[in-house]
Parts: C-alpha cells; structure tokens; sequence
C-alpha cells in the first residue's frame, strides 16, 4: 500500500522537518527554527489575510517547533481561527494545537469554549468529537465549567452516535478526575449504568472506565452496576471467540472490557445475592480453566492478552478474599508463573503473590514458593525482577521462616544494585526486630547488616538496634562481647565505631573481667578508631570515654591525658572541644559518687513503635507525581527532606549524660525516638497514649496529620483539633464531624464547629470542639474526617480521646481526712481493685507524672509504706460530683502492681481503674 | 494511564502524550528520567519498571521505544498490549510504519492515538473501528503525497 497517499501532506512543512533533520549542529537547527519563526511571524503580521491552509501549514510548523522543546509565544490566536473553520483537517490541526499547548490561558480559553460549543452543537459526530478530545486533553476548571453539565447529556441521548457516546463517557471521565465537584452524577447514574447493557462493545468499555472512576468515590451510588457486570462479564467468558468480531484480540475475547469489569468488580466486595455471587465464582473459574488449556496462537498477544484478564482476575479473587478454594487455585496459578520461561510472567507472578501472602487463607500456600522466590533473587538477570522477589520474601515471612529470609536477604544485600541495598537493609532490619525469638541473632543481623551495607545503613537502624539493647538485660552482654569482637577487623564501617562506642560505653564492664577485653584493651580499640571517623561519631566516642572513666576507674589516667591532649582540648570543633573540657574537669572534680550518679547507665527506652517501619512506608510513599498543575513539584520533592530534617536527633545527643527517667516523656533524650515513630497507620495503642496527657498527634497518614490540643475546666472541654495537609496538593469536600454510640450521646455533649471545605495542599486548618459531661461514661467518642483527594475519597475514623479522667479535678487532702473518706467509701461495690503486670519500667517518677497527668492530686506522706501512691480528686459532670480516691502500690521485685480505686459510684471506679492500669 | 512517550534509541524524543496536566518543567524531567531508565536497561530484560508510584511499561519495535506510564493498579500485561495496538494501527495507516513516518506525520500519529486512547482510557479496542474513523476523516481531506520512505518497518519486535 502506497503510503502517505490519504490525507493532505503538506509540502512546507516535509521540507522543513527535512530542513531540520538534515542539520549537522544543535546551533544549525536553533538557527533554522529562527528563521522559521521570524518567517511566521511575518506571515501572521502581514497585511495580507492568509487563507485556511497557510494557516494551517504554520500552525503544525509551530507545533513541531514546541515538540522539538523549544519555547512557542505565539500563534495561539491563529489555531483558534483554526477551531472555526469549516474544513476538517484545518479544525483538526487547530485542536491538536490547543490541546497540546494551552493550559489555561484565561481569555483565550473563552474563545475555545466558543468554538468548543459550537462544535458540540454541529451534530456532526467528526466534530462532536474533536471538542470532547479537546475537553478532555486540556480538562481546565473552565472547561469543566462550561461543558459539565452539557457532556452527560450527549453520553445518555438516545441519537447520539456510538463513537460519541464514547467520547463523552471518557470526557467525563477526565473532567471528574479533575474537577468532581463540578460534575454533578447525581441525575444520571442509573442511565451512566445501564450502558453497561449497551449493544456495541465500544460504548460498553467506554462507560465501564467511567463508572469504575465513579464507583471509587461513591460506591453505594453504582451498586447496581455489580450485577449488570457479573451478567456482561459471563456473557463474554463464555463466548466463543468469533461471536465478538473485533472485539477479539489475538483469540482473546475483548480483554480490555473483560479486564475493566473485573476492576470495577474490585470496587465491591463479593455480591450477597448467591445465585450472582455463584454466576461470577463460575466466571472466575472459567478464566482460571482456560489458563490450563492449550494456547490458540504463538503469538506473545495472545499469550499477554489470556493472562492479563487472568491476572485481573486473579486479583478480583485476592480482593475478595473469601474463597479459599479460588485463593488457592490463584496462588497455583501464581506458582505456575514463577518458573515461567517468560521474564514480564515472573516478574508480575512475584508482584501478584505479595498481595496474596496477606490473605490468611492463603499465606500458607504462598509460603511453599519460598525455595522458588529465593532462587530468583539469586538467578534472575533483571533487577526489577529482583526487587519483586526481595518484596515477596518479605511479605512472605513470618516466625517459621525468618531466620531462612533473613539470611538470604543478607547474602543477596553483598551483590545487590546500590538502587535497591537502602530498602533491603531496611526490610532485614524490620523482620529481625519483628520475629527475634532470641536476641542474639537480632544483634548479630544487625552488625551483619553494617559490616555488609554500612553506608547503607540510616540512623534509624542503628538507634534501633542501641535501643533494643539497653532494654534487654539479657542481650547486653552478648552485644558487648560481639560488638567488640566486630571492632576487631582493621577496617570497619563508621556505623559500627558508633554502635560499638555507645554498647561499650554502656556495657564494656560485662566482659571487662576477661583479659582479652580488658577496660584499657577496651579503650585502645575504640582510640584507635577515633581519627578515622567524623565529628558526631568522635563526639559519640568522647561520651564513651567519660563512661569508661565511671566504669573502670583504672583507665581513668589514660582517658583524661587523651581527653587533655591539644587535639581534645584545642580541638576546631566546638562541639568536641566543649566535651573534651567538660569531661576533663567533670573527671577530675566529681566524686565517685556523683560521677556514678551523673553517668549511671540509661535508662530503658519506653516501647514504641519502630521508627524503621516509619521510615520504610515514608520511602514507599514518596515520590508522587503532581495531579495537578497547580501542586508545585518542589513542593513534593522537598517534603522527605524536610521530614529528614526535622525527624532525626543530632547523633552527638543520642549519648545523653545524665541517666533521665522516661517519665520525663518530653526531654530530648527520651523524644529522640518518638519523633521518628509517629504512627503512619492508626496506631492501636493511641487512645490509652492520651489518657495521661492531652495534646499530640492522634492520627497521621502519607496525607494528613491530625494534632490535639485540649484543655479541661470542670465539667467542660473544649479540644483544638489541626489538620495538616501533608500533600501539595488540596483536599476537597472536606468534613469532619464527632459520632457516639446512642448511650455515650445522653452522657457527653460534643458539639463541633464546622470547618471550610476545602484545606490546601501544606496547609493546617483548626476546628474546635466543645465537650460537656453530662453523667460518667465509658465509650470513647469517634472523630470521621472525609475528603477528596486526587479523586478519591478518603474516610478515616480515629477515636476521639476524651476519657472520664479529664473532668478530674485534682483534691489535696490531709492524711487524716484520706483516711476518713477511705473508711466512708468501704462498701465492696464502691472499691475496685485490679492486680496487674508492669508493661513500663517501674520508675517511681514516671508512675508520680502519669498519676498528676491523669488529673489526680498526689498526697504525700499519707501512705506508710513511702514506695506507695495515694491520690485523691474529683469528677465533675453536670449530673453530679464524684470524689475518688486511689492507691498505687508498686512491687519491682515481682514487676506486678496493685492499683485500689474507691468512689461514691461503682460505673466512676471501674471505668477510672481499668484507664489507669493500662498506662503502667 | 498517566502519560505515552515515543522516543528514538538515540534518546530523541517522536512523540509525547500526557493524560494528566503538568508543567513544561515537569514534563522535561519525566523524558529524562524515562529515557535514561528504559535506554540503560539489558536486553530482554521485563517489560515493567517500577518509577516512584507509577508502573512503567515499555517495549521497543525497531529504533522506537514506546513507553507507557500507568497508575499502580492497573494491568501490565494489557498495558503493553494497548502500545502494540497502537503500533497495528499505525502500520496500518501507513502501511509498513517507520521511525520516519512519525517523525514527518506527527500529527497523524497524534490523530491516531486520540482515536485509540482518550483522558488516559482505551477508547475503542477494535482496530476496524479506528481505522473506519479515521479513514472517514481522511476523505475529508485534499489528497497529496508527499516523501519517499525507507523500508525498515516498526513491526520487527524485541
């Protein structure tokens, strides 16, 4: 066939493509692309009107220009002459223009809503079609404003055209993408879903795309779609391949269609209705059948085409997770797929079975690959692949097969591609603190981990791995032991001078009594390192010294010379000469004892939730593309890094001197965690984190922050709730309202103002809540925000914390008066009493913070016994007054606690009782 | 589907095609990272990338790599089927299509594809109703013949 026979070419324009092309410099071309340009501008200036094809021909020209990368100021005006030309190709070019290079030029844009609407208006399928393309490709706000309502109508009209019928499902489609709120569906839906019953396949994929994106953001609106679905997507499983003509791709029955209504029954869960839900079980076993079957072409499209829809439905199943017999086929399927010879089969066989080993039904399955998955990581050639198999073995793992994960994980970080070695150490990090059965092993994966991938290694590991230490007695001395052992080899990784300095610093006197690790053997290896390493690790270093001086008064000698020496002392830096001064005179005048008291060894960290976590779901999540114009990129690249720079301590603090307490919950030392471990996810733990204190973060996700600030008077509240875009982009329809079971409603009042609809892209809005106590309570009220972004909807629900402990007001009483009120309080439904294991250290400050936190004032001097608490305050709600007493009684021997509540009301003790015991 | 770019094993850009709005800056960034990604990768390597939060689906027919940018989740294997539908049809319009073909048609290349493809959506699957399409618009048009052509077509895969 003759090419290039059909349509206009048009000779000016060849010639200068060919003119361009046949330049032997970049300088050449950019001089020919001037000459050009001043030559149309001349054209367009000029006196003499130009006709339909100049124009036409200069328009493509600037056109080209601006794909070559070259910047276009002008010849706007001319394409949307263009728009109005009756003949088709100079139309053509004319949208082609606009829609590649206007965005939202304001007065231009009603000149193209002009010709736009006109268009529309034609009747003329060719140049229906053309506008909507046009809508769709620029999708302003203005567009949307001026042809929302309009497009519906041409998507339902009983005369228009298939192919325009399809344009405008698809047009609508974008605009609601862009703008929903100003594409009301409200009237439409059930003609939008009834086209899933339409004759023409086109139209039906068309329209299935559309309601997909509209049963995203309201599911209940299209329910009725699930089952027109099921009934298409049967209809074409069981098809004979010729029964669709061209809708059949490669001897697979339309799988684009197949495909989409599989998606948008992903939207749903499993239909209710049984005999529907036994038509689509039928469907999804018909794929999974025909996947056995012989294929029907060579053709790699035949092959891609079968297994995509198979795919799909594979992940229909996943989603639904609630037949195990389909998850179990899926999951053989899967397997079958590993060893494919096909690299892009294994690749997505890896990626389908990540999902899969969440379900509980088939996890088991998923695990017997295991032996497969890790030979990909070690054979395949492709590092996508690779990384597929990394995220696997990962999902995969669970107690039984750890150590076997881990070790390879391990073994493939030594040869791993630099891209991907920050995420697998990571990943290790995280599975060996989640399945440590024995602490030893975690401690040598960690140092492991350094010694493979130092470089690699943020801080967060290393803290992490210091943290776990110091909270387990029964891994410090073998941490020492290993640590120092590590130290050992003539070269090693900064990240390990660290961790060594600080674990010695610590715990050197556990195996100080043998010879080979005697204190000054000790000192000397951590010396020796010392030059080597940069500042904050030689400021680790000096910390470590100063405890060495504690622990082995016979290296006292040796470390105050080093610490004395001009290097020290005399040092460029001030952060290590102010230490080497401090500690230098700190040495000389403390006392043993104080030096002991000053240098006691830390205090165990409170538990949290591991701030690596934190770190790989911030890795996972970054790196969006803009939705809009508007969201400013920079704003999103410089999000992690300001998060990096806000998130971690300065490494010279980690080794703070002074033993603090953790009840002292908002010094540094102890924050130095808790500021990496904000919970990404609703943390489960995050009510009982609010019963002793009242302001914080109480949610926060990839998007949105949500803080606290409240404040309690009597029987009154009022709660400052903040929400923090953490995107560039808006949040739309935003709303967020407080909801109580029926009896908490009749017991606390909680009125919220309402707040604008719409919060920025890094903009933090405030809505406050007013709370009153009508009677005591114990259900928990729930706080609902709703918003749109990116075009989907989001719901969160968080509990609110607003506890009976906040309307405390705190009683101080005389020992005399307790004990009277104790006495008067004795009937055995007024006292409640509960015996209860430490989950914290048993540090009497931070039993003494939490008890005042709670609301109670703390009566010194009451209890005989000067280890014990005793507490006294009152509940105010607007029903009645409620004075309670309590008694705290601490055993560190057994780590157990006695907690003894006693009020006027028994619902008051025992809702008081059971918040307060959770807390130690 | 986020955004289609066509570009040379030399790097040169042929074609672009954006689905969702984005600044002139961003766009540029987007054609260097893809085409360094896709350029440095091994031969018979697998079609997918995994680019920040997107999935990246190329395939090379001759000197052009074609290079499609979805949304996480939708499905690969279709995807690269949409790219070869996209290559039937331009071979059949132009018969035995070439690298050359698009870059002095680009604008019927551009036609083609929004025949194919609209806001990021299949628009019509059936290759006979896209050419109907666009053979009817085409006898709208004054007919002219232009160059001459090379005989390499896209159609021989990798």
């Amino acid at each position: 066939m003759p090419a290039v026979s059909k349509g206009d070419g048009m000779r000016g324009l060849a010639v200068f493509i060919s003119d361009i092309r046949n330049c032997k410099s970049k300088e050449a071309e950019v001089k020919r692309i001037n000459k050009e340009l001043a030559n149309i501008r001349s054209k367009f200036k000029g006196d003499k009107a130009l006709d339909g094809y100049s124009k036409k021909k200069y328009v493509c020209k600037l056109l080209f220009i601006f794909l070559l990368g070259h910047d276009i100021d002008f010849g706007h005006m001319e394409a949307v002459n263009l728009l109005s030309s009756n003949k088709y190709t100079e139309k053509q070019i004319g949208y082609l223009f606009i829609s590649v290079l206007v965005n939202s030029n304001s007065d231009l844009i009603r000149l193209i809503n002009n010709a736009i609407k006109n268009d529309l208006a034609s009747r003329n399928p060719t140049f229906m079609n053309l506008a909507l393309h046009c809508i769709a490709n620029v999708g302003s706000r203005e567009m949307a404003e001026a042809f929302a309502s309009e497009i519906p109508r041409i998507l339902v009209a009983g005369d228009s055209m298939d192919s325009v019928k399809q344009s405008a499902a698809l047009c609508l489609l974008r605009l609601n993408r862009t703008s929903p709120d100003l594409v009301p569906m409200e009237e439409w839906t059930a003609r939008v879903v009834h086209l899933l019953n339409d004759q023409h396949l086109g139209v039906v994929t068309a329209a299935t795309s559309l309601i997909i994106t509209l049963a995203q953001k309201s599911p209940d609106d299209f329910k009725t779609s699930v089952s027109l679905a099921v009934t298409r997507l049967s209809r074409i499983v069981t098809s004979a391949s010729i029964d669709l003509q061209d809708y059949t791709y490669y001897f697979v029955a339309a799988p684009w269609l197949s495909v989409k209504l599989l998606r948008l029954l992903q939207c749903y869960p499993p239909p209710e209705d049984t005999a529907l839900r036994s038509r689509l079980t039928e469907c999804l076993e018909t794929i999974l059948n025909k996947a056995q079957e012989p294929p029907k072409s060579k053709k790699v499209q035949h092959s891609n085409a079968r297994n995509a829809v198979l795919l799909e439905a594979i992940a229909l199943i996943i989603h639904h997770d609630s037949e195990p017999t389909l998850l179990v086929r899926a999951c053989n399927q899967l397997g079958q797929f590993l060893q494919h010879r096909e690299t892009n089969l294994r690749y997505l066989a890896l990626e389908s079975m990540c999902t899969l080993a969440s379900s509980e039904f088939s996890h088991e399955a998923v695990k017997t690959h295991i032996e497969t998955v890790i030979s990909a990581l070690k054979t395949e050639r492709d590092v996508s692949v690779r990384q597929r198999a990394v995220d696997l073995l990962y999902a995969m793992c669970d107690r039984s097969n750890a150590r076997q994960i881990v070790a390879e994980m391990l073994g493939y970080l030594e040869t791993a591609d630099y891209s991907i070695r920050e995420e697998i150490v990571l990943k290790v990090a995280i599975l060996a603190e989640k399945y440590a059965v024995d602490y030893t092993w975690y401690v040598d994966t960690i140092l492991n981990l350094i010694r493979i991938a130092g470089d690699h290694v943020s801080e967060e590991v290393w803290y992490r791995v210091i943290q776990i230490v110091i909270n387990r007695d029964d891994v410090q001395g073998y941490a020492a032991k290993t640590v120092f052992e590590a130290l050992q080899a003539p070269a090693c990784h900064e990240n390990l001078v660290k961790v060594g300095g600080y674990i010695l610093g610590e715990f050197g006197n556990l195996i100080a009594g043998d010879p080979r690790s005697s204190p000054l053997v000790q000192f000397n290896l951590l010396h020796s390192k010392f030059h080597l390493c940069s500042v904050p690790t030689r400021a680790l270093l000096l910390s470590a010294y100063i405890k060495f001086i504690n622990l082995f008064p016979e290296v006292k000698a040796t470390i105050q010379d080093v610490l004395r020496s001009d290097s020290q002392l005399r040092n460029a830096d001030v952060e290590l000469q102010q230490r080497a001064v401090e500690y230098l005179r700190l040495s000389c005048i403390a006392s043993a004892d104080i030096l002991a008291t000053v240098l006691e060894e830390m205090p165990p960290f409170p538990e949290r939730e591991s701030s690596i976590l934190a770190k790989l779901k911030k890795k996972k999540g970054s790196g969006k593309l803009p939705e809009n114009v508007n969201g400013n990129a920079e704003l999103h690249a410089e999000e992690p890094a300001a998060a990096n720079k806000a998130s971690p301590p300065p490494p010279t603090e980690v080794l703070a001197l002074n033993p603090t307490p953790p009840a002292a919950a908002h010094s540094l030392l102890v924050d130095v965690f808790s500021d990496l471990s904000a919970p990404t996810a609703v943390a489960e733990d995050h009510l009982s984190r609010f019963v002793c204190k009242n302001n914080g973060v109480l949610y926060e996700s990839q998007l949105l922050q949500v803080g606290l600030k409240s404040e309690y008077r009597q029987n009154l509240g009022r709660i400052y709730v903040f929400y923090g875009n953490k995107t560039s982009s808006s949040f739309l329809s935003f709303s967020s309202w407080v909801s109580s079971s029926d009896v908490l409603k009749t017991q606390l009042n909680v009125h919220a103002k309402a707040v604008e609809p719409v919060i920025e892209g890094g903009a933090q809005v405030q809505q406050v809540l007013n709370i009153e106590c009508v009677t005591d309570f114990s259900d928990v009220p729930v706080l609902n925000v709703q918003f749109r972004y990116a075009g989907t909807l989001q719901n969160i629900e968080v509990k609110l914390p607003v506890m009976l402990n906040k309307f405390f007001q705190p009683t101080e009483m005389t020992s005399q008066d307790f004990f009277q009120r104790w006495k008067q309080l004795g009937a055995p439904q007024q006292e409640v009493q509960k015996i209860f294991k430490a989950q914290h250290p048993m540090e009497t400050d931070a039993a003494k913070a939490k008890l005042l936190g709670f609301g109670v004032a703390l009566l010194e001097g009451v209890d005989p016994n000067p280890a014990n608490f005793v507490g006294a305050g009152i509940i105010h709600s607007k029903s009645a007054q409620v004075g309670c007493l309590l008694r705290l009684e601490p055993n560190t021997h057994a780590q157990m606690y006695r907690l003894t509540l006693r009020t006027s009301r028994d619902s008051v003790s025992q809702r008081l009782c059971q918040l307060l015991s959770e807390q130690f | 589907m986020r955004f289609l770019l066509l570009f040379s094993r030399q790097g040169k850009l042929r074609l672009q095609k954006w689905f969702t709005p984005i600044t002139e800056r961003e766009k540029k960034k987007i054609i260097r990272d893809m085409t360094t990604l896709v350029l440095a990768r091994q031969p018979r390597s697998c079609n997918f990338l995994q680019w920040k939060d997107l999935k990246i689906i190329y395939k090379r027919y001759a000197s052009l790599y074609f290079c499609l940018a979805v949304e996480n989740q939708e499905n690969e294997l279709l995807a690269l089927e949409v790219i070869h539908r996209y290559v039937e049809l331009l071979d059949k319009y132009f018969g035995n299509v070439c690298e050359l073909d698009i870059i002095f048609n680009f604008e019927k290349a551009y036609f083609i594809l929004d025949e194919f493809l609209m806001g990021g959506e299949i628009q019509e699957t059936s290759k006979q109703m896209v050419n109907r399409c666009i053979e009817a618009s085409d006898m709208l048009q004054e007919v002219r013949s232009t160059h001459i052509k090379s005989n390499n077509g896209l159609k021989s895969e990798f």
